[in-house]
């Protein structure tokens, strides 16, 4: 379960999460929707710790990301991530890619890193392109590459950042796609995105951020059919 | 561990000498920028001639300037030149060799900063109506100078490290050999080489900083 | 066929001189990049304010004429009573000199790996050393490459400086023996020519490294 509450974060001057109270269980799949600079991506990052929050708690299985005595790199194999722009290692090839973690963080030998890098690429639909450099895939293929690392890690969280937005039109299906199958098998997901039709397909509940705080947060068909927050109403209208 | 009395008067009184060094250096430092200016935009025009002979005169020129110590192009102009009965004074062969050895390294950045301006640039300016020397002269020189500019300002740094060698062939009125000469007599050389270090840092420092003013002044695009 | 009293003992001095030339830019060259990166290191973490004692320093040996440095090193070593002779001077200076340029290009390397590919790596759990040793070291490696390579060269050439302090290295040797023959041009022409035999490897094997790595990226 992910616990955040009443978190708030500036930058400088800037105030960009102002007091985010919200539950994530076990198994949910949770989208979360909004403007730039509303605060959503964020959000994420401060719940792998990568960020640091000015107040507020958030709570992994029960344990305080932000506490001094938690280990991050140890909370971090828990909870995966995946930005929008894929970031991946270019000096390395894709299973290489996949197989660095497992073997330097969790201290598996190589046979078993590279067993679970390929498994998990194959997941993803990379099993062909084992031994490539990154430079050779396309953005959708290295944006699945970079699924597939952060589940080699086998977390019980994963975040999504964005994913699609830095890829060519033709390219956000099977990235999508790969989604879906996740939140199929159960996984426990946070996906910050743009796309209203996967939000609408395969949440449990979609969010909504705008300038720092959430407005709105309920099951799809509610969220989508009956829209209560008036800056909710203009932004679907907008993007429609 | 120290037994040693540091003498600082010595030195200190010394201090007018090695300015009238400083300023050697510096003049040996500009001149050869200056020299090595015009050789370096002769060999950039030898190498793009496309005549063959001037070409690789060129390149030998610069591979040789990039590829030896400066050490030892001074000494080719003191010692090497002898052979064909050329022997030049200390003060001559110093500002030889810098300046040879600048003209090589110059010749390289302004043949990158050509190479830097898209060729779009020139058809632009020739559909403009320019004539190609005309479009050279108002569109491609002037980003070329800018590109050029701070490894030109860089190799003048050089070029006043590079003159403290000529104590080597004997050279006695820059900064280094009136130090050296100093030292000779008095066998201070810590002190004296620490007050000539000092002014050698001056020296770069004051011509990097003028050269980031005049940058400042000339590029403001 | 050439007139010259050049003798074949004479070309093994000159190749003792050149011996000795490539021990001291080894030296400094090994010794001055683990330094370089130290300082590297320390420079990117420490951010410019909190590094500039450290960038003031180094910025010296980059402003002072090397054989300056080379006397006040020696006069240094004398007053200090540290009991060094020529070469471990030649050696320490020259791996100062080596390390205040290595320095800047090993930041220019980090800097050049990506903060969101960084992030990436911390994400997976990372620690901070995990993500230098296999994320930043070996992409700031290949961006540095040339700039070091070019360094190598630079020392290479710098070292004959060391003749200042009595140490008869390439340049020296070709001096000494220019003094007794009086044949100046043919042996300074042999003593390029050794110079250019070192280098030419080097810049072509750091050629080869920069091609064969570049795909990759």
């Amino acid at each position: 379960m992910i616990e955040i509450q009443n978190v708030r974060k500036s930058f400088g001057q800037l105030e960009v999460l102002k007091g985010i109270d919200l539950t994530v269980n076990k198994g949910e799949v949770l989208t979360v929707i909004g403007g730039s600079g509303s605060g959503k991506s964020t959000l994420l990052t401060c719940i792998n710790g990568l960020e640091p929050i000015d107040s507020g708690r958030i709570l992994i299985d029960g344990t305080e990301v932000h506490a001094k005595s938690t280990d991050l790199n140890k909370l971090r194999r828990k909870v995966g991530i995946v930005f929008q722009q894929w970031n991946a290692f270019p000096h390395l090839t894709v299973v290489e890619n996949v197989m660095l973690a497992p073997r330097k963080v969790l201290g598996l030998p190589k046979a078993e890193a590279r067993a679970i890098a390929v498994k998990q690429l194959s997941h993803v639909g990379l099993g062909e392109k084992l031994d490539v450099y990154p430079s050779r895939l396309s953005g959708g293929q290295q944006q699945r590459m970079a699924i597939a690392r952060a589940l080699a890690m086998s977390p019980d969280y994963m975040l999504f950042d964005e994913v699609t937005s830095a890829l060519d039109p033709q390219l956000v299906g099977e990235v999508l796609d790969t989604l879906r199958m996740l939140a199929r098998e159960g996984m426990t997901m946070i996906c910050v995105t743009h796309e209203m039709k996967f939000a609408r397909e395969v949440s449990d509940r979609v969010a909504f951020f705008h300038q720092g705080v959430m407005m709105e947060i309920a099951p799809p068909a509610e969220f989508f059919g009956n829209p209560r927050a008036p800056e909710l109403q203009k932004f679907l209208s907008a993007t429609h | 561990m120290f037994n040693y009395t540091f003498r600082w008067n010595q030195a200190f009184n010394a201090l007018p000498r090695l300015l009238e060094g400083a300023l050697v250096t510096l003049e040996i430092a500009l001149l050869s920028m200056l020299i090595g200016i015009v050789i370096a935009i002769l060999l950039t025009g030898c190498r793009l001639s496309g005549n063959r002979v001037l070409s690789a005169i060129a390149r030998t020129w610069v591979e040789v300037a990039r590829n030896t110590p400066a050490l030892f192009q001074i000494y080719m102009a003191h010692f090497g030149l002898g052979a064909f009965g050329i022997h030049l004074s200390p003060y001559t062969s110093l500002l030889a060799g810098i300046a040879f050895n600048n003209a090589g390294y110059l010749a390289e950045n302004f043949r990158g900063a050509l190479k830097a301006i898209p060729d779009t640039q020139t058809r632009a300016g020739r559909s403009l109506g320019m004539p190609p020397i005309q479009a050279f002269r108002l569109i491609v020189m002037p980003q070329m100078l800018r590109i050029a500019f701070l490894p030109a300002t860089n190799q003048m740094v050089w070029a006043i490290l590079m003159t403290s060698l000529g104590v080597t062939v004997g050279m006695n009125t820059d900064l280094a050999g009136i130090t050296q000469e100093l030292n000779a007599r008095s066998f201070r050389t810590f002190e004296f080489f620490a007050m000539a270090a000092v002014i050698y840092y001056l020296i770069a420092k004051a011509v990097t900083l003028a050269a980031r003013a005049l940058a400042w002044r000339m590029f403001r695009y | 066929m050439f007139d010259t009293a050049l003798t074949w003992n004479d070309m093994a001095f000159l190749a003792q001189g050149a011996w000795m030339t490539l021990m001291v830019t080894a030296v400094a060259v090994v010794a001055g990049t683990v330094m370089g990166i130290v300082f590297g290191v320390v420079r990117y973490q420490a951010g410019p304010y909190w590094s500039l004692p450290l960038t003031f320093v180094l910025d010296i040996f980059r402003s002072v004429p090397l054989l300056i440095q080379l006397v006040l090193g020696n006069a240094f070593q004398s007053i200090a009573r540290l009991g060094w002779d020529p070469f471990t001077t030649s050696c320490v200076i020259l791996s100062l000199y080596t390390a205040a340029y290595c320095t800047e290009i090993v930041r220019g390397g980090i800097e050049a790996v990506p903060a969101t590919t960084r992030r990436a790596a911390r994400s997976l759990g990372m620690t901070w050393r995990q993500d230098m040793r296999y994320i930043v070291a070996p992409l700031a490696t290949r961006v540095s490459l040339p700039a070091w390579i070019g360094l190598t060269l630079g020392v290479l050439k710098d070292s004959s400086l060391v003749l200042w302090l009595g140490l008869i290295e390439l340049l020296r040797a070709s001096q000494i023996l220019v003094t007794r023959l009086q044949e100046p041009l043919f042996i300074l022409l042999i003593c390029g020519a050794i110079y250019f035999l070192i280098s030419f490897p080097i810049a072509r094997l750091g050629g080869y490294l920069e091609k064969r790595w570049s795909p990759n990226d």
